[in-house]
Parts: C-alpha cells; structure tokens; sequence
C-alpha cells in the first residue's frame, strides 16, 4: 500500500502551508484602549487576525499533514494508539459536567459521584486498594506514587535514599525517581531480557526505596520470578512499584495489586483509549495498597452514607497535592465511558486481541524477534539495517512505524505494539511494510520518506540554531 | 461471545491468525504464572453506547445548575464553535506525539505557532509547547531555579496570597530538590517589595510574584519585585494567564527570567480544573527548559518543516538526568488556545482583557453598594475577580447565595471573592439581586 500525504504545489513547487503570522498581523496600541493606566500595561500587541474561514482552511490543511490512529496503523511500542471511541467524547462534552472545581460538594454530586465509580473501576481492575484520579499523565503518576512511596517510608521513620529501575524502563521512571529527590540504581537486564534476580538481591538492601517494574516489560515479557522478586523487595523494606504502560496486556488475567505490587499508576490514554491528542492531555490515575492510602492525594472522594452522597476527604497522611486542581478531568470522563462499555469481557477480550495480534505480526515479517514468549508488544531487530532508516521508510507504505532504537536490549530495535484493534488484513499491510522497507536498498532507505508532507528532516541544526518561533524566523 | 466492540476480528479471522501463531487459543499465548493470574470477576457490567449516554447524563444531572462567579485560576470564557470542530479532528484528536516529523507536520507547526503566541505575549524568546497546568509549570520553575542558580541556598520566596493548592503541587516538586518554600508578605493585596527586599539572601533561588494575583490585582510594582530577584541573584518567575498577558506589562519588560501560569483560560471551557500550563523563559535557560519544544529545520528538499527539538534535555533520552520527568502533556489543548486565539486576533484578545478589567471594576462597585458588604477589598486595579469583605461570616452568605443560585468562592472568615467574565456578565444584576437578598 502507498500513501501520499497531503500536498499543495504552485507552478510545480511545493508550497507549504504558511504559518499563520505569515498570513498578516495586526498590532493593536494597548495603552490606548485599556482602562488600565499606561503605567501597567504593555505598549503593543501583535499577532495575526485571520478571518473564521481562514482559520477553518488553515487548520484543516495542517491536519491534512498529520497522521493519526483514524488514518491507518499507529503501533508505537508501549504507547498503546488505540482506537478512541467517538461516543466518549460526547460524554465528557454533557454542559452538566462542566462545573467550577471549587463548587461546594453539595452542588457537584454528579462529578464526584462520577470521580467514585472511576476510582472503584481502577481499584478493581488493578488489584489495588484506594486510588486518586488527581495526576494528569502517566509521568504525574509516577511522581504522585513515589512521592507516596516517600511519605510511606518517611512516616516509618526510614531514612531509604534509592530507587531500583531495571536498564530496559521507561525513561520516565528514572527522571521521576531523580525528581523525587532518589538516587537512581540502574539494574542491568538479564540475558533473557527479564529482570536478573540474582542481580536484583545484590542491588537492594536498607536504601532502597522501591522497586519500579513494567510487567509485561518494555519488550513484551512478563516477569515470570513475579512472586520472587516481590519478595525479595518486600524483604529488603522496600516497596514495589508498577508502571501501568503495559497494562493492556493483562486487562481482567492479571493483576498488580495480585502480583505484590505495592503501588501503581494507570495510563487512562493507553490502557483505556483516550485520545492522545498529538502528545497529550492524558491522565495518570494512582493505585495503591491499604497501607499507602493514608499518603494519597488530597482531595479523594468517598461515598458518604449518611446524606447518600459523596464527599472530598483528605487522607490522614497526604502528600498534598499533584496538580493545582482535580486533575485532567475530561480525559478522565473518557475513560470511565470506556471501561463501562468494554465491562469484564470486554477488557478481557482486548487484552487477548492485542497479544494475538502482537503475536500474528511478529509471524509475518521478515525482521527477528530476539525475546520471547511476548505479550501485547514485541521488539523485532533491523539487524544489520539502521532501525530509524527503516522505520522512515515505512512511512510511505500507508503506516505509523514502530518506537525505533528502543530499548537498548535490543540492537536497532523496533518496538511494535498493533493493540487490538487492527484486523488481520491490516495487520498483513503493517508486515507488507515492514518487509518492504526492510528489504529496501540503501538509496530507498536514505531517500525516506518521499510520500510525507515533509521528505526526511534534519534533525541535527534544529537543534544546533533553535529557532522555536516565527518571530525567531523573522528576517530569514 | 461478547468481547470489545472496538477490535474487527471475525471467528474466522481469530482462528486463522492462531493456526498462523501455531497455538490452539488466545490463552496459550499469556505467560502469567497460575499463581498470580487473575481468573476472578472485575464485576463491570457491560453496557451499550446508549445506556452510557444515559447513565453519564443522569450523574452529571446531580449537579445543581448554578451561575458561577469562580475563578481563582480556572477561568470560564465563552470558547467559539470553531475551536471545537476543528481540534476535533480525528488528525489532531487521535495522533500521538510528534516522534516521525515528517508525517506529523500539521501539529508540529500547530504548536510552533502556540509557542510563537506565548513568544508575544511574555516577550521572552522560548516557549515550550505545554505543561499540565499553572501548579505543576510553577513546581517545574523551581527546580529550573534549583539547576541555574549558583547561590547555596534553597529557598523559594512565595507570594502571601497564593492559592492553597499550587503552593502545595509547588512543594512537592521542591521536595526532590531539597528547596523550602516560605512565603513574603502582600500589602493592600501587592507584593510588599520592602519586606521582599529584606528577606532576599544567598539563601533565595527564586522570586515568585503573579500578575495578576490569585485575588485579582494587579501588580503595581512588577519591576521592582524583578530588581530585587535580581540583585539577590534569584530567578524571577512571573505568573500570569494567556488573557491577562493580553494588556498587562509585558513579563520580559519587568524582568521576568520565566513566566509560568495558565493557558487553559483560552480554548477550554470550564473544566473541574483540567488546564493548560504555560512555560516560558529566557534564551539563557535554553538547554534547561522542561517539556517539549518544536523548532523550525529543513528537510532534503530546503523547504522549511518543523520538528520536535532538543529532546536531550528530555526523560526518553537523558533519563535521571533530564530536566523534568514530563512526557505526555497538554498538547491538544494547546492546539485549542491556539485556535481559539486566531479567532480573535489581536485587537479581541485585548478586548476580551480589557473587559475583564471594566466588568470586574463595574460589579465591585455595585457590590460595594450592598450594605454589609465591601468590594473591591484591595485598592488595586482588578482583572476578572476581586475580594468583597462582608460584615457578617463569610461561610452562610457563600450557602445563601448557593440557594440562589449562585457560587462565590469563600476566601475568609469575612472574604469572599467573585469573578466576572463575559460568561456570568450578563448575570450581575441578578448577583447583586442576591447579594441584597442574603446579606
């Protein structure tokens, strides 16, 4: 399959769609039309005034030059780009839910009533105890659940300065645990691509803090000593950590809270189909254990029987807060209209289908796959090819590549995560992409991408000469 | 069997692509140990789109239908049909981030052109392209100050009137850098510059004022407060909103080294707190900014195209190095600001600040006229909002005037604080109505 993106040439030169400001500014004399005295306000503003049809056509040619999961297959490893049900956006659009995050408790029933369902949804779903929907991206969560890990240990009077992070870990996990203030201990991954447990009794002791694990990790394998490894944190003091990144595997046949984790976040825009609306608003919800519920953020909402209704409480302990307000609130509407849609077997079903169809893609290209038996992702190797020259070349077959030189374990990786909701003809035009590009010369390789809106960028003087504005490209 | 609606596999296909694995069923392809797999009930009931509409309608239907005057820094203003429709499109709506540049170029130069935005109106020349709100872009400020500041210290100056709730999300991010968050003194609802100047040391790494204020006022004294940061070597973070920064004293102009604040008052419409961080900051602290930044580069063929830009800083790359932890952000809501500032160029944007400024003026003196009640506390100009001192407890008016149907925010014993936008200003009549009512 090819795929041409949107172009539009002018005496057979390309012409790009211009910015905005390139379109004509205005500058308005502010000191003239303000109440305000000279003294207080600024002299000018200038930016552009396009009219409402300019706008429509502007923002429609951009989105012509954007790739998206409605347009065609999107499989970032560990970024699960699932399809993100329309319906759920005339959900969080009810006029009725749009209220003020300071209105009284009294007055807002309906969102807190709304904010309880989710929590008990997450809570069931994770194993866990108490959760707060408060972090508003995966990353927030993180933060929210060490700082809990934290305030856990501090309030036992233990003084533990490190976090344990497996080599093949999201990058933000190490940056949370620095944030946090923790000292990072990387722990390399064992020749299976699982965590080493020998390796891992040597790296704990009284500093650590926790453990953070992905499970089914960053190449699809679940960590099998499970058990084992909980134990031997749990032995040291320490606390277990789950990032959710890779929950969609194990939607309704496993979960944290069963497997020893002690504390967890969701990624609501992975795991339960958010848009990711080109890099966020997301939402990061934390689950925890009875015994960590104390330090959650503050508020938590709770029924409240004696008015059959429900109220903001603030845990004993709190950490405080996370975000200014109650979190990215619509993302997390979305999510509650999607797990009420799915229900038991629904979930289910979408863990089976995204690891039968990691599965079936895996089997059809041409490329290895070092590690094994995967779940819901698998990281194939280019070999011998660069892995980012290949996965510019697919750009032109109609696809989205694969995460690309990630993780490290494996050489010119390729993370590839279908999630359920491809078919098998479409899952046949992802291998079709995968094989050609793979197979392609040197020449078509470098020459990649031809088909995009744009041919392949260079990365290398954006960075060396920052031009982050249009008034930096000004005179230019 | 009923699984998810949203995967297209028919029997059929589930069997061919198993027999093509080489297993006899989806089970045989999970490697969870028995003893920890889950082969329980979640107990979530299925439902149908419709049941879901309607059941999500029925609980939004127990919120009571008030007239807000709430502000405090989510603020309502009427978001034009347009920005909806187009950042609903499913190429905007249901991309990922940017990482293949060239097939992701309309929201590349969508928030190239929301940095260029907040370019104008904080004059400082770097923008990221989003943080989750004005808390967290304050937290991420701190430690920016923790990372450049050569003084020894670990102190982060607050103002005295600061929302509860960003000064705790500020002390948990100051909690990892080992920084202490203290507050300075406001006077007549400003930074009191005198006390501020006394207390800055070698201690201080950051000055933090807001403009206008979590009351509504306007900062008078902006660059004095700079001056002082300044001269005691701490970063001088200025907070504001996208409207404010309309007509307010440009942030570079007094000084700022970052403006943090938010964008949401622009594109989102009231929404329980969701909001759109903003952070901006001088070329100096470059290479130190949090979050992503879209730059312009070329491709092979010369033509100019925009990417994702000194990812070094950032957590996939740097790991426990990088300059934040943030990954997902805001972006969307960033592209809606962005639109929803098109639509008003310029001179509408400024109207929409100067209203801000008449109606808040406008609706205290009314309110000042209520017997028992004193508005605007502070003798200050006001954008938006501002604090009325009432004779009698501030709590009961708050539960009286909610029986009206109107919510204030209670601020004090004796305080509460109103906000006025075009949304509710069409609604003031009724408000003072009220206000003689329960008083």
């Amino acid at each position: 399959m090819i795929h041409d993106q949107a172009n539009y040439e002018r005496d057979g030169e390309e012409v790009r769609e211009p910015l905005l400001s390139e379109k004509g500014e205005e500058t308005v004399d502010v000191t003239d039309e303000s109440p305000l005295p000279d003294d207080l306000t600024r002299d000018e503003l200038t930016l552009p005034a396009p009219s409402e049809p300019e706008i429509a056509r502007h923002y429609t040619r951009l989105s012509q030059m954007n790739w998206a999961i409605d347009a065609g297959p999107y499989p970032l490893g560990s970024c699960t780009m699932k399809y993100n049900p329309k319906f759920t956006e005339d959900v969080a659009a009810d006029p009725n839910a749009a209220v003020h995050p300071d209105r009284s408790e009294r007055s807002t029933q309906g969102n807190l009533e709304l904010q309880y369902r989710l929590q008990e949804f997450l809570a069931e779903i994770g194993g866990m105890d108490a959760v707060t929907l408060q972090p508003p991206a995966g990353a927030a969560g993180e933060l929210t659940g060490i700082l809990v890990t934290k305030a856990y240990h501090e309030h036992h009077g233990n003084d533990r300065s490190e976090v344990v992070i497996p080599a093949s870990a999201h990058g933000t996990n190490f940056a949370t645990a620095a944030t946090a203030g923790y000292d990072v201990v990387e722990l390399p991954s064992g020749d299976d691509g699982r965590v080493d447990v020998e390796a891992l009794e040597a790296a704990v002791g009284d500093d650590t803090a926790a453990l953070m694990l992905t499970n089914p990790n960053t190449v699809g394998l679940f960590e099998r000593d499970i058990t084992e490894i909980a134990d031997i944190v749990h032995d040291a003091g320490g606390l277990l950590y789950y990032d959710g990144a890779n929950l969609n595997a194990l939607l309704g046949r496993g979960r944290p809270g069963d497997m020893g984790f002690d504390v967890m976040h969701y990624n609501v825009h992975k795991t339960f189909a958010t848009p990711h609306g080109g890099g966020g608003p997301g939402a990061g919800p934390v689950g925890v254990v009875d015994e960590l519920a104390e330090f959650l953020p503050a508020p938590q909402v709770r029924e409240n029987e004696n008015v059959s209704g429900y109220e903001r409480f603030e845990p004993d302990h709190t950490i405080g807060k996370v975000h200014g307000f109650t979190g990215n609130w619509l993302v997390l509407v979305k999510a509650y209209a999607y797990i009420a849609r799915l229900g038991d077997e629904g979930l289910s079903d979408a863990a089976a289908k995204a690891v039968l169809n990691a599965n079936y893609l895996a089997e059809r290209i041409d490329l290895d796959v070092p590690h094994g038996p995967f779940h819901h992702e698998f990281a194939a190797t280019a070999g011998e090819r660069d892995a980012a020259d290949v996965a510019k070349r697919m750009l032109d077959f109609g696809v989205h590549p694969p995460t690309t030189k990630w993780p490290e374990m494996v050489p010119e990786a390729m993370l590839t995560e279908p999630t359920e909701i491809e078919g098998q003809s479409s899952l046949d035009d992802l291998a079709e992409a995968f094989n050609l590009a793979y197979a392609d010369t040197d020449e078509a390789l470098d020459a990649a991408p031809g088909r995009t809106a744009a041919s392949r960028i260079d990365q290398v003087s954006a960075a060396r000469n920052p031009r982050l504005s249009w008034q930096a490209l000004d005179g230019e | 069997m009923s699984g998810t609606p949203y995967a297209p596999h028919t029997d059929d296909e589930t069997a061919a692509m198993l027999s093509a694995v080489g297993v006899d069923d989806e089970e045989a392809l999970f490697d969870i140990p028995p003893d920890v797999a889950f082969d329980g009930e979640l107990g979530i009931e299925p439902r149908t789109e419709r049941e879901i509409r309607a059941e999500c309608s029925r609980i939004f239907g127990r919120n009571d239908d008030l007239t807000e005057f709430l502000g405090r820094g989510h603020y309502g203003h009427y978001v034009p049909s347009v920005v909806d429709h187009l950042s609903d499109r499913a190429e905007f709506l249901t991309s990922y981030t940017q990482y293949q540049p060239e097939i992701s170029q309309g929201f590349l130069q969508a928030l190239f052109e929301y940095q260029s935005l907040l370019v104008e109106l904080t004059g400082l020349p770097v923008a990221n392209c989003s943080m989750y709100d004005a808390a967290t872009a304050l937290g991420e400020a701190a430690t920016l100050a923790d990372r450049v500041r050569s003084t020894s210290g670990d102190v982060v100056l607050v103002p005295g009137q600061l929302r509860e709730g960003k000064r705790a999300v500020l002390e948990n991010y100051c909690d990892g850098a080992d920084l202490t968050v203290e507050s300075y003194p406001t006077t007549d609802g400003n930074a009191d510059v005198d006390a501020l100047a006394d207390r800055v040391g070698d201690d201080v790494v950051m000055v933090y004022a807001e403009n206008p204020t979590v009351r509504g006022c306007v900062e008078e004294r902006l660059e004095a407060v700079g001056d002082v940061a300044a001269d005691g070597d701490a970063l001088f973070v200025l907070g504001s909103d996208v409207v404010s920064l309309a007509v307010l004293e440009e942030p570079a102009s007094v000084g700022a080294d970052v403006v943090v604040g938010e964008a949401s008052a622009l594109g989102l419409p009231t929404a329980y707190g969701m909001g759109l961080g903003i952070f901006a900051c001088s070329d100096e602290f470059l290479r130190q900014v949090p979050g992503r930044l879209v730059g312009a580069s070329e491709d092979a063929d010369g033509d100019r195209a925009f990417t994702l830009t000194l990812q070094t800083r950032e957590q996939h790359i740097r790991k426990e190095r990088a300059t934040s932890n943030i990954c997902t952000n805001q972006a969307w809501v960033a592209l809606r600001a962005a639109i929803h500032a098109a639509t008003l160029g310029p001179a509408g944007l400024v109207d929409l600040a100067n209203d801000c400024v008449r109606e808040a003026a406008a609706l205290a003196d009314r309110l000042d006229e209520v017997r028992g009640a004193t508005a605007p506390v502070h003798d200050r100009h006001h954008v938006r909002e501002f604090a009325v001192r009432v004779d009698q407890p501030a709590a009961p008016i708050g539960e009286d005037l909610e029986a009206e149907g109107f919510a204030v925010h209670v601020v004090g014993e004796h305080l509460l604080q109103v906000c006025v936008t075009d949304l509710n200003a069409d609604r003031t009549d009724e408000l003072v109505a009220a206000f003689d009512e329960v008083i």
